[in-house]
C-alpha cells in the first residue's frame, strides 16, 4: 500500500535488487515486507485464469469499497478504499469478486510464521505488512538483510502462491517507503550511507505523517520535497506545524528515526464496521446496528482472550467526512452490552445529525485476559451478563451466528436460525 | 468604574473564581468574571466583589479595594487570571472606559474588551444556613471520600459525594460500584433543619471544599433541597453548585457485617511495596495479596511479562487466602486513611474488603471505611 515514489528512474534503479545483486545492505537491518495487491492476489490463486485481467475485490454490496484491486485494474486508476460505483465508472471490464476474510487471514498466519521462522522481532502493521528487524538474526542465518529479503520473497511465492515487496533499510520509515516504490513484486535496498541521496528528492508527501492537511502548509511554505524540509531552519516549521510535528518531520528529513520494531503478538485494537446499502439518519436503526456490531466485537475480544478499556465508535456521513470518538471505561472490558453501552453514549453525545454512511465500533488498549483479572463491582453478580454471553457464544459456535442473539437483533422475514450452518440436533 | 486593589488579593481571588468557569462556555458571558465595585452613584464601598457563574457552579469573593468609582463590569475570566497571575507585586489599579477595562500596575498596563453586564445570569442566593463546622475538618473528609465517586459521567449518580444530615451526625459517602468510601463525624445541623439526604458533585465539591479548608477558620454549609442548591461558604469567599438529580445506590446494604480473615499492615511500608510490584502490572492490571500466617506476600505480573514480588510483615488472622486488587484503587484508600497502620478485612476473594483505619493505641477507628472489590483472578 506504499506510496508510488516519484524518484527519478535512475535513482530508483540504483537501490532496486536484481538477479543476485543489490546495493550494501550491512547496516541495514530493517525490512518492511508488504504483499502486492493482497485480497486481490490471494482470489487469483484460485482464478488463475483472470491473472492478467483487472480484478477488483471489493464489499458486496453496491454502497461498498473497493478492499483491494490488482494492477491491471490499477491502470485504470483503481485504487483501495474507493467507492465501487467509482471503479465500476473507471474500469467496468474488471472482475469484481467478493471478498473472503477467512482465506486472507490464513493466508496472513502463514506469511507472519514465515518472518517469525526469521526473527521474533515481527510488527505487523496490518494482515498484509510487518516490519522486522533482523540485524540479531543475520549470523545465525548466514545471510545478509538483503538475501533474507529476496528468501522472503521467493518463500512466500512457493509457500502462498503470492507476490510480496521488500524495503530494507537501516530505519522503519524509509525501508517502508522502500517497499512501496519495490513494487510489485521487488525489492528496494536503501544503504545506509545513501539514506539521504534516496529520501530528498522524494516529495514531502512520502514522509509519515504528512497528510494533505500538512502536506498543504509545508506547499504554502514553498517546501516541496523532503530536501526543502531538511534545509528548512526547525524554528520555521515549528511555528507552521507545531513543536512535536515539526520535530517529527524534521527528524525524518534527516533520516532519523528512533522507533524500534515491536514483536507485538497481539492487536492494538479489535472492531467492526459496516457500510450500509443506504444512507441512513434513524437514530434507532444506527443504534441496532452498534449493538451488532458490539457483539460480533465482544465475541472477537472473548474467542481472542482479550479485553479492552477503551470503547471508540467511527461515524462516516454520506459526505464521506469521517468522525471517531472514544471513551475510556474505568476497567476494561471485553462484554457486549457494555461496549454497546458506551458506543450508544458516544453516538447520541458526540455525533450531529445526518445521513450515515457508515458505522464502526471498535475496543483499544487491549489486555490479556489472562494476565488481567475481572475487576469485579458492587453489582456484579455470581453470574450474570459474561456467564449469558459466554454461553451464547458457544451456541452460536455450534449452531452459527444467529443462533442467540439480542431480542433487538431479531428481524421477522430471517429465519432465526441461518440455512447454510448446521440445524440443531 | 476605577479602583485601586493589592496584586495578591486580586490574583487569588479571580484564581479561585476563575478555576471554576466552564473551558468552553456555551455562550461567551458565562466564561466571564464580574467584578462590582458597588453602585457607581451611591457611597462607594470598600470592596471589590470578584464572582463567576455558569449555572451550574457560582463562586464569589470580596478583596478590599480603595473605590473611586463603582461599578460592574464583565470580563474574560481565563484572561483575567492569566493576566493577574503574573503582574508585578505593586498595587493594581482597574478603570472601565466605555466597553474597555484597563488594569495598570507598575509599568505594565492592559486593556481588555468588556462584556455586557445585562446578558449575565444573576448569581443565585446563598440557601438557608444548615450549620457551620471547622474547615479542616470538611476539607480532610471531603478528600477521602471523594477519591471514591465516579467520572463515568454516563452514569450521574456515581459522580457524586453523598451527604446525609441527621441522627447527630454528618455522613459522606461516594462510590464508583468499584469501591466505596464512607466518613461521618458526629455534627448538629441548626435547629430549623431536617434530616435529609443531597447528591453533590464530587469534583465540585473536592475543590471548594479544598479551598475553603486551607484557609482555616469555619465553614457555613447552607442546602435548599428542594430547589437543589448547596452553599458553602468561609473567610470571605462563598461557592454554590447545583445537586445532582440522581438516586444515589442503596449502599447501607454493601456493608458486610462480618468477617472471616482480618489483617493490620503498617501503611507505609505498603503502600510502597505496591507501588513498587505494580510496576510490572501491565495497564493497572491486579496486584496479588497472598496471606499467610506469617506475613503478605505481594506479587503482580506474571510468565508472559516481567513479575515482581515482596513480602511483608503483618498481623494476621484467618486461613490462609489470596486476594487480588486493583493497585490504584487499593493505593486511594491507604492513603485516605490518614492513619500510620490499616486494618484489612474480607470473607472470600470475590467478596467486598474493608478497609479502616487503626489508630495509635491499635483499636480500629470508627468514622471512615473504605470498601473495595476485589479483582477475580483469571482461571
Amino acid at each position: 500500500m506504499g506510496r508510488s515514489g516519484e524518484l527519478p528512474r535512475g535513482l530508483l534503479d540504483r537501490f532496486r535488487a536484481v538477479e543476485d545483486g543489490w546495493p550494501e545492505d550491512d547496516g541495514c537491518p530493517i525490512l518492511h515486507v508488504d504483499m502486492d495487491a493482497f485480497f486481490a492476489s490471494v482470489e487469483l490463486r484460485k482464478h488463475p485464469e483472470l491473472r492478467d485481467v483487472p480484478v477488483v475485490v471489493a464489499g458486496g454490496s453496491v454502497r461498498g469499497v473497493v478492499l483491494s484491486a490488482n494492477y491491471p485494474a490499477r491502470v485504470f486508476g483503481v485504487r483501495s478504499a474507493m467507492p465501487v460505483a467509482r471503479a465500476r465508472r473507471l474500469c467496468p471490464q474488471a472482475v469484481f469478486l467478493p471478498p473472503n476474510s477467512a482465506d486472507y487471514r490464513e493466508v496472513s498466519t502463514g506469511v507472519m510464521r514465515i518472518f517469525r521462522e526469521i526473527t521474533p522481532l515481527v510488527e505487523p502493521l496490518s494482515l498484509d505488512e510487518a516490519f522486522l528487524d533482523v540485524g540479531g538474526a543475520l549470523r545465525r542465518l548466514r545471510m545478509t538483510s538483503g538475501e533474507i529479503g529476496q528468501d522472503i520473497r521467493a518463500r512466500v511465492l512457493a509457500e502462498h502462491g503470492i507476490n510480496c515487496s521488500v524495503g530494507v533499510a537501516s530505519v522503519k520509515f524509509v525501508a517502508k517507503l522502500a517497499s512501496g516504490m519495490a513494487k510489485p513484486d521487488g525489492m528496494l535496498v536503501v544503504p545506509r550511507g545513501e539514506t539521504l541521496a534516496f529520501l530528498h528528492p522524494l516529495p514531502v508527501s512520502a514522509l509519515w505523517g504528512v497528510g494533505k492537511r500538512t502536506g498543504e502548509h509545508l506547499e504554502r511554505l514553498g517546501l516541496e520535497t523532503i530536501a526543502d524540509v531538511a534545509a528548512a531552519p526547525l524554528a520555521r516549521l515549528r511555528r507552521v506545524l507545531g513543536t512535536a510535528a515539526a520535530d517529527h518531520l524534521h527528524a525524518l528529513a534527516h533520516g532519523r528515526d528512533a522507533r524500534a520494531v515491536v514483536a507485538e503478538s497481539a492487536e492494538k485494537s479489535i472492531g467492526a464496521e459496516e457500510t450500509f446499502e443506504v444512507d441512513h439518519y434513524d437514530r434507532v436503526l444506527l443504534r441496532r446496528e452498534l449493538l451488532r456490531l458490539s457483539e460480533r466485537t465482544g465475541a472477537t475480544l472473548r474467542a481472542r482472550g482479550l479485553r479492552g478499556r477503551t470503547v471508540s465508535i467511527k461515524v462516516r456521513f454520506d459526505d464521506f467526512t469521517t468522525i471517531t470518538r472514544s471513551r475510556t471505561l474505568a476497567v476494561a472490558t471485553d462484554l457486549t452490552h457494555e461496549i454497546y453501552r458506551m458506543a450508544c453514549v458516544l453516538l447520541d453525545e458526540q455525533v450531529p445529525p445526518g445521513a450515515v454512511r457508515l458505522i464502526g465500533v471498535r475496543v483499544e488498549q487491549l489486555v490479556a485476559g489472562d494476565g488481567a483479572g475481572e475487576q469485579l463491582s458492587f453489582d456484579t453478580p455470581d453470574r450474570g451478563w459474561r456467564e449469558a454471553e459466554i454461553a451464547a457464544d458457544e451456541a452460536r459456535s455450534k449452531f452459527g451466528t444467529s443462533a442467540v442473539r439480542p431480542a433487538a437483533l431479531l428481524s421477522k422475514d430471517k429465519p432465526l436460525l441461518s440455512k447454510d450452518k448446521p440445524a440443531p440436533r | 468604574m476605577k479602583i485601586r486593589v493589592e496584586r495578591d488579593g486580586l490574583a487569588d481571588a479571580v484564581a479561585w473564581v476563575a478555576r471554576s468557569l466552564p473551558s468552553r462556555p456555551p455562550v461567551p458571558v458565562l466564561g466571564g468574571v464580574l467584578l462590582d465595585a458597588g453602585s457607581s452613584d451611591g457611597e462607594p464601598g470598600d470592596a471589590l466583589t470578584v464572582s463567576g457563574f455558569d449555572y451550574e457552579v457560582s463562586a464569589t469573593v470580596g478583596v478590599p479595594a480603595t473605590i473611586a468609582d463603582g461599578g460592574r463590569t464583565l470580563v474574560s475570566g481565563r484572561l483575567l487570571a492569566d493576566i493577574t497571575k503574573s503582574l508585578p507585586n505593586h498595587p493594581v489599579e482597574i478603570s472601565v472606559d466605555g466597553s474597555r477595562m484597563t488594569i495598570t500596575c507598575g509599568s505594565s498596563r492592559f486593556s481588555l474588551p468588556t462584556m455586557p453586564v445585562e446578558d449575565y445570569p444573576q448569581l443565585p442566593a446563598m440557601p438557608q444556613l444548615a450549620g457551620e463546622l471547622p474547615g479542616e475538618v470538611f476539607g480532610a473528609a471531603v478528600a477521602q471520600v471523594a477519591i471514591a465517586a465516579g467520572k463515568d459521567d454516563t452514569l450521574p449518580m456515581l459522580t457524586g459525594v453523598r451527604l446525609e444530615i441527621g441522627e447527630g451526625k454528618l455522613v459522606l459517602v461516594a462510590t464508583d460500584r468499584f469501591r466505596l468510601a464512607m466518613r461521618e463525624f458526629p455534627w448538629e445541623p441548626n435547629d430549623s433543619v431536617a434530616d435529609t439526604a443531597v447528591l453533590v458533585p464530587a469534583r465540585t465539591l473536592a475543590e471548594a471544599a479544598k479551598t475553603l479548608g486551607t484557609s482555616g477558620g469555619r465553614i457555613e454549609l447552607s442546602l435548599a433541597a428542594n430547589d437543589g442548591l448547596l452553599g458553602l461558604s468561609g473567610a470571605g469567599r462563598r461557592t454554590t453548585t447545583r445537586l445532582l438529580d440522581a438516586d444515589f445506590p442503596k449502599y447501607r446494604q454493601l456493608l458486610p457485617s462480618e468477617h472471616s480473615a482480618a489483617a493490620v499492615i503498617e501503611v507505609a511500608p505498603l503502600v510502597e511495596a505496591i507501588k513498587r510490584v505494580s510496576l510490572v502490572a501491565e495497564r493497572g492490571t491486579q496486584v496479588r495479596l497472598e496471606f499467610v500466617d506469617a506475613g503478605l506476600k505481594l506479587s503482580a505480573g506474571g510468565d508472559d511479562e516481567g513479575s515482581a514480588e515482596e513480602e511483608l510483615p503483618v498481623e494476621y488472622t484467618g486461613e490462609p487466602v489470596t486476594i487480588a486488587f486493583n493497585p490504584g484503587y487499593l493505593l486511594d484508600g491507604l492513603g485516605a486513611l490518614h492513619t500510620d497502620r490499616a486494618h484489612l478485612s474480607f470473607t472470600t476473594p470475590s467478596r467486598p474488603a474493608l478497609l479502616k483505619p487503626v489508630d495509635e493505641d491499635g483499636n480500629v477507628a470508627a468514622g471512615y471505611v473504605y470498601l473495595l472489590m476485589p479483582v477475580r483472578l483469571p482461571g
